[in-house]
């Protein structure tokens, strides 16, 4: 195994033994040790004693307790706010509204800074101005949760209504173009599509539409605040803790380090547990009280006040040779946005890097509308954008009389279709033919209606999953060892539950040759050196660039210690290696010295040091991306129509899996929100008023044990050689495909194509 | 929530006395409902009279019936031995419903007397008859998915929820009661009311009045019974659709009895009486079914989102008839 690449020699500015992504690889890329078991996770004892305190349950002295009153129309002014009888209420503390709300700064949007953290970048609480259908009007304090939502419940408004968008048909009559999605082009042409697509052979081109989703974690959203002085201190549900310390510091106009946000457990994000206006809300309150302030949302508050994935409208249209080539590629469409945020539901990403085709027109466009401001949730853009790509690609292979996987393999580009770099790592074809072969996809009759068990249809469909790798900058490391050779390695990161403190110490103790027991991983906590969100399933290879960075510099300052006494005398980085509790010769095994000897001998108690990740190179050179196969088979009632999943297999490319269990159940997680999506998740946005009527967790149905069949997890386990340790993040790529594997199940199995998720019984019966 | 009281009687006498002329009193049984419409402001009441030491006992009659204490849970009553093996739909009607951890909250008295799911009713920002006379229905033009397509008015087009009514009403359950005026019995099927212009008033109990027990009359044929629930997910949701059945077929296989009630169509659980009617004496098959559903759903009319509940319920109406005519069932 050797240390680096030879362009990193031959390179001009490179200092041996470092990783320099795009050019040299990461040593770790072939090294297992601990990486990759299935350890259990770190916080499970904790989690399952009641012991790991989550943001509502830190106590404090004089806490009180916060709850919201909520806007009950889209759009207008606030001509009358009575409060009298929530003041007059019992254990009321203060009645918060525009009024007498502390003067803040608005959030600035997410991404607009380097500490923004805004899911919409309008004003909390400072004027009559109501935006959304159940915007908070007030915010109640109270000795206890229940006195406060009662008081709550007693501010009455009135309302001067401003004329409001809240129908999507009436929204989509003036579509807007962004200047950018998520930093790329909101339009790709490559050719003359729609040309190509009116000459070629087979066509397929079809409407796919797919609904809002409400973000559910089990944890409801909480925080609890204090403020000493100027300090303010925030124990949060939160998945961007660094983003949200600056931006609350801004709003409230404080230095950036007298803002402290800590989260060391997280009841699940998604993209949910971002800064809402209920955390700013509770900071606000808490100044006003001069109190500490508790607030945890109730579900429907969740509802109200937490944005979910917006809705879109999709065409796919394909147009191809007898062979299967593609002609023309087509992904247009649209979704529902509003003036104050930006999060525009990437649906053409997918297609950007899919499939070969030789003319490409991808485009999307967002209507505006009077709602709370949409987010991102689970695979924004490829969860739903997957849905409408991999229905088409299943419906021009029926039309080619060509198996679907078969399709897939002569539309497999040798470079990524619209940028045209070099893949860094593919596998997506490997990732098919596992799967079908565990799934025993030969079994599959093309022609639908083919197998039944009584009532029930019985069908199989499979579906591509893609998600892109990205390594967030600014992410930083620290890593101290103790002279008892105790590692501890801190970054302000994040747990939601993925098991990122289990996968990083296992990363930890390979990367440095020690035993797993012997190392912590501090996170949670702005107090730390600066981490990355955790967000596009970025979190674990940005924590890895960080790390690297730390970790050499850590050997460098090892190898200074050690000085001309050690076994180690005259050796540079590029030379060494970490392995049993210390450094070696890579080569002469005979050269070595423990972490402890080196210590010991120079007189330290321990060796503290510090690094920032390197620039993420590796995505300007590479397309990178994790790719999967998603095998679904369902049973559907001919009488009801009502469809049960009754076997699902994931086989998935994502690079080196660095923990077998908790991947297995990221991706199993990922499926099973994937089936919600297919078959019963939607909020019902009342067109009239622009609010969401099924506001609960009993009417908006996320899929329960009895819909979730055993899944089958496999996986390539193919390092990319260009990402730290190999591994590309695997949060989300679970969900994606899962919708267009169900609805072409669903279509194998009844003859019917359903392009409109949910796929409810009424749309098969 | 608006802050209450809380009394827990001992027995009947007990709570009547507790309640009496009390407006805002409401009596408390697993609370799995009221105090979810408590915590949204739909329900306020001032005190609570809890009735879970009340009767649970669930007993074999002389007559062959079950006499079943209003304070039974419905996870021991879907488990009583008599009941699973007399009236197997009762079980099933009630297994259905809900989650485990409600069913073992809920009592027969709540389960009866649980309101509408419509969503509008509780969501106190929205128009809802039912909540406020006179001051609308969101749910005609709204989001009706789950709401009635027999019975309804133009003031309401809510359901009742229940699974363990359409069985009991398949059943000719008798519900007896007691209150300030002294004890009474009505059919279940009488308890309910249709919606009419006044959806507030959702039954024909009086001020005051308890639910002490449940009675159900001998059925011999209901060992031959089922009851299917069609919903949007496989557990822990509200019927779409759901058939209680029982079928009695005589050696010429002809129908010589049935019990026939459907949930999720309407503002009560509806007995399907002219699908009885029109099956008696007929032979059990597809034909016979199929005409008997056509029948039951002449009626039936259809809102924006739930339409094909007509043809849903005439479905299932066939398909569990069938079923019990199989024999296997
Ligand atoms: C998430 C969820 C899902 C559910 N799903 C289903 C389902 O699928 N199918 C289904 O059938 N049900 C379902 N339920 C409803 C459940 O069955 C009822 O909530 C339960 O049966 C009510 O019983 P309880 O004892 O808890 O009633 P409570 O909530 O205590 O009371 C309900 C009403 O009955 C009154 N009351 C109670 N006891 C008496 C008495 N003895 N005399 C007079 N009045 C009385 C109360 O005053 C109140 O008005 C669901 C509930 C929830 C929360
Ligand atoms: S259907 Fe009935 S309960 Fe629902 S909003 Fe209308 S009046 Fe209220």
């Amino acid at each position: 195994m050797s240390m680096q690449s030879d362009s990193a020699n031959t390179s001009a500015n490179t200092l041996p033994g470092r990783w320099q992504p795009a050019v040299t690889q990461d040593p770790m890329l072939h090294k297992h040790g601990a990486l990759g078991q299935p350890v259990s996770r770190i916080d499970g004892p904790l989690k399952v004693q009641g012991k790991a305190q989550f943001a509502a349950e830190f106590p404090y002295e004089g806490l009180c307790y916060a709850a919201l009153a909520f806007s009950t129309v889209a759009r207008g002014r606030i001509t009358a706010l009575d409060t009298a009888a929530a003041e007059a209420a019992p254990g009321v503390v203060l009645v918060m509204t525009h009024r007498n709300a502390p003067r803040m700064k608005a959030p600035s949007l997410m991404m607009s800074s380097p500490t923004a953290a805004g899911a919409s970048d309008l004003p909390v609480m400072q004027d009559d101005e109501i935006h959304w259908n159940g915007q908070p009007i007030a915010v109640v304090l109270a000795e206890t949760l229940e006195q406060a939502d009662h008081a709550a419940s007693l501010v009455r408004a009135d309302y001067a209504p401003l004329p409001a968008v809240t129908s999507f048909d009436e929204a989509k009559k003036t579509p807007r173009q962004l200047d950018n999605i998520l930093g790329q082009p909101p339009v790709v042409e490559i050719g003359d599509a729609e040309a190509a697509l009116k000459a070629a052979a087979v066509q397929v081109d079809q409407i796919y539409r797919t609904p809002r989703h409400n973000h559910n974690a089990i944890e409801l959203h909480a925080a609890t605040v204090a403020w000493t002085g100027d300090e303010l201190r925030v124990h949060d549900a939160n998945q961007l803790l660094d983003l949200t310390a600056g931006q609350l510091a801004d709003i409230f106009g404080l230095e950036p380090d007298k803002v402290r946000v800590s989260s060391p457990f997280v009841g699940g994000g998604f993209g949910g547990k971002c800064l809402w206006d209920h955390q700013i809300l509770a900071c606000a309150a808490a100044k006003l009280a001069g109190r500490p302030v508790r607030i945890m949302l109730s579900r429907e508050g969740v509802f109200r006040i937490v944005g979910g994935r917006t809705l879109t409208e999709q065409r796919v249209a394909l147009g191809a040779g007898t062979d299967g080539r593609l002609d023309a590629l087509i992904h247009t469409g649209i979704v529902a946005m509003t003036t104050h945020n930006s999060c525009p539901e990437q649906f053409t990403f997918p297609a950007r890097h899919l499939y070969a085709a030789k003319s490409i027109r991808l485009a999307q466009e967002v209507a505006d509308m009077d709602m709370l401001a949409n987010t991102f949730m689970r695979a924004p853009g490829e969860s739903v954008g997957t849905f409408a790509l991999e229905c088409a690609i299943d419906e021009l292979a029926e039309k080619l009389s060509l198996d679907p996987i078969e399709l897939r393999r002569r539309i497999e580009p040798e470079t990524d279709p619209t940028s045209g770099k070099p893949f860094s790592s593919r596998h997506l074809i490997d990732a098919y033919d596992k799967g079908a072969a565990r799934f025993g996809w030969d079994r599959r009759n093309p022609k639908p209606r083919q197998r039944r068990d009584g009532e029930w249809l019985i069908g199989m469909g499979c579906a591509t999953a893609t998600y892109p790798y990205h390594r967030f900058p600014g992410g930083a490391a620290r890593i101290r060892l103790t002279a008892g050779g105790q590692v501890t390695v801190s970054t302000a990161v994040h747990d939601m539950g993925m098991g990122t403190a289990t996968a990083q110490a296992q990363h930890i103790a390979a990367r440095l040759g020690v035993p797993i027991g012997n190392v912590t991983f501090e996170y949670g906590d702005t107090t730390l050196p600066r981490g990355v969100i955790a967000g596009g399933s970025t979190q674990t290879a940005s924590i890895g660039g960080a790390v690297i960075a730390a970790a050499e510099v850590f050997v460098e300052e090892l190898l200074k210690l050690a000085g001309n006494d050690s076994p180690l005398a005259g050796l540079s980085l590029a030379e060494v290696e970490t392995r049993d509790g210390g450094i070696g010769h890579r080569e002469d095994a005979s050269r070595f010295e423990s972490y402890e000897s080196i210590l010991r001998r120079s007189g330290r108690d321990e060796l503290v040091c510090e690094a920032e990740a390197p620039p993420p190179a590796e995505m300007e050179a590479f397309s990178m991306h994790s790719y999967g196969a998603q095998f679904c088979e369902v049973r559907v009632s001919e009488i009801t129509g009502e469809v049960r999943v009754s076997r699902f297999l994931g086989s998935f490319d994502a690079g080196r899996i660095l923990n077998a269990k908790t991947a297995t159940s990221q991706f199993k997680g990922g499926i099973i929100m994937g089936i919600g999506l297919a078959l019963t998740e939607e909020a019902n946005f009342d067109p009239r008023s622009g609010r969401i009527v099924n506001a609960s967790l009993a009417d908006y149905h996320v899929p329960v044990q009895m819909d979730v069949p055993a899944i089958e997890i496999l996986y390539t386990d193919i390092p990319d050689p260009q990402a730290p340790m190999g591994a590309r993040g695997i949060g989300e790529i679970g969900i994606t495909g899962v919708g267009a594997a169900v609805a072409n199940a669903v279509y194998n199995a009844t003859g019917k194509r359903i392009r409109d998720l949910p796929i409810t019984l009424d749309k098969l019966m | 929530m608006n802050p209450f009281t809380y009394e827990r009687a001992s027995d009947t006498s007990a709570a009547i006395e507790l309640a009496k002329g009390n407006a805002a009193a409401r009596y408390l049984g697993g609370g799995t409902n009221l105090v979810d419409l408590m915590r949204e402001t739909v329900e306020r009441p001032e005190m609570l009279v809890d009735v879970t030491g009340l009767p649970r006992g669930i007993e074999p009659r002389a007559d062959g019936g079950l006499l079943i204490g209003a304070a039974a849970t419905n996870t021991a009553l879907a488990a009583d031995g008599h009941v699973r093996a007399h009236y197997p739909l009762l079980a099933r009607a009630i297994l259905a419903g809900a989650s485990a951890q409600i069913r073992n909250m809920a009592t027969v008295g709540g389960n009866i007397l649980q309101r509408t799911r419509c969503r509008y009713f509780y969501d106190t920002a929205a128009a809802c008859n039912k909540r406020q006379p006179g001051a609308g229905c969101d749910a005609r033009d709204g989001f009706n998915r789950y709401h009635a397509i027999l019975g309804a008015s133009p003031a309401c087009v809510a359901t009742h929820p229940s699974d363990m009514c359409v069985a009991l009403a398949a059943l000719d359950a008798t519900v007896h009661l007691d209150g300030p005026a002294g004890p009474r019995s009505i059919a279940l099927s009488d308890l309910h009311r249709l919606p009419g212009d006044r959806p507030d008033i959702e039954t024909e109990l009086k001020a005051g009045e308890l639910i002490t027990a449940v009675e159900l009359p001998p059925l011999l044929f209901a060992r031959r019974s089922t009851y299917r629930k069609v919903r949007d997910r496989a557990s822990y949701a509200f019927a779409l659709v759901s058939v209680a059945a029982a079928l009695d077929i005589d050696d010429s296989g002809v129908v010589r009895d049935v019990r026939l009630a459907l949930g999720g169509v309407a503002h009560k659980p509806w007995r399907a009486s002219a699908a009885e009617a029109a099956l008696k004496g007929r032979p059990a098959g597809p034909e016979s079914f199929r005409a008997a559903a056509e029948a039951e759903l002449a009626a039936a009319t259809g809102l924006r989102d739930n339409a094909f509940k007509i043809e849903l319920a005439k479905r299932t109406i066939v398909a569990v008839l069938g079923e019990l005519t199989g024999d296997d069932a």
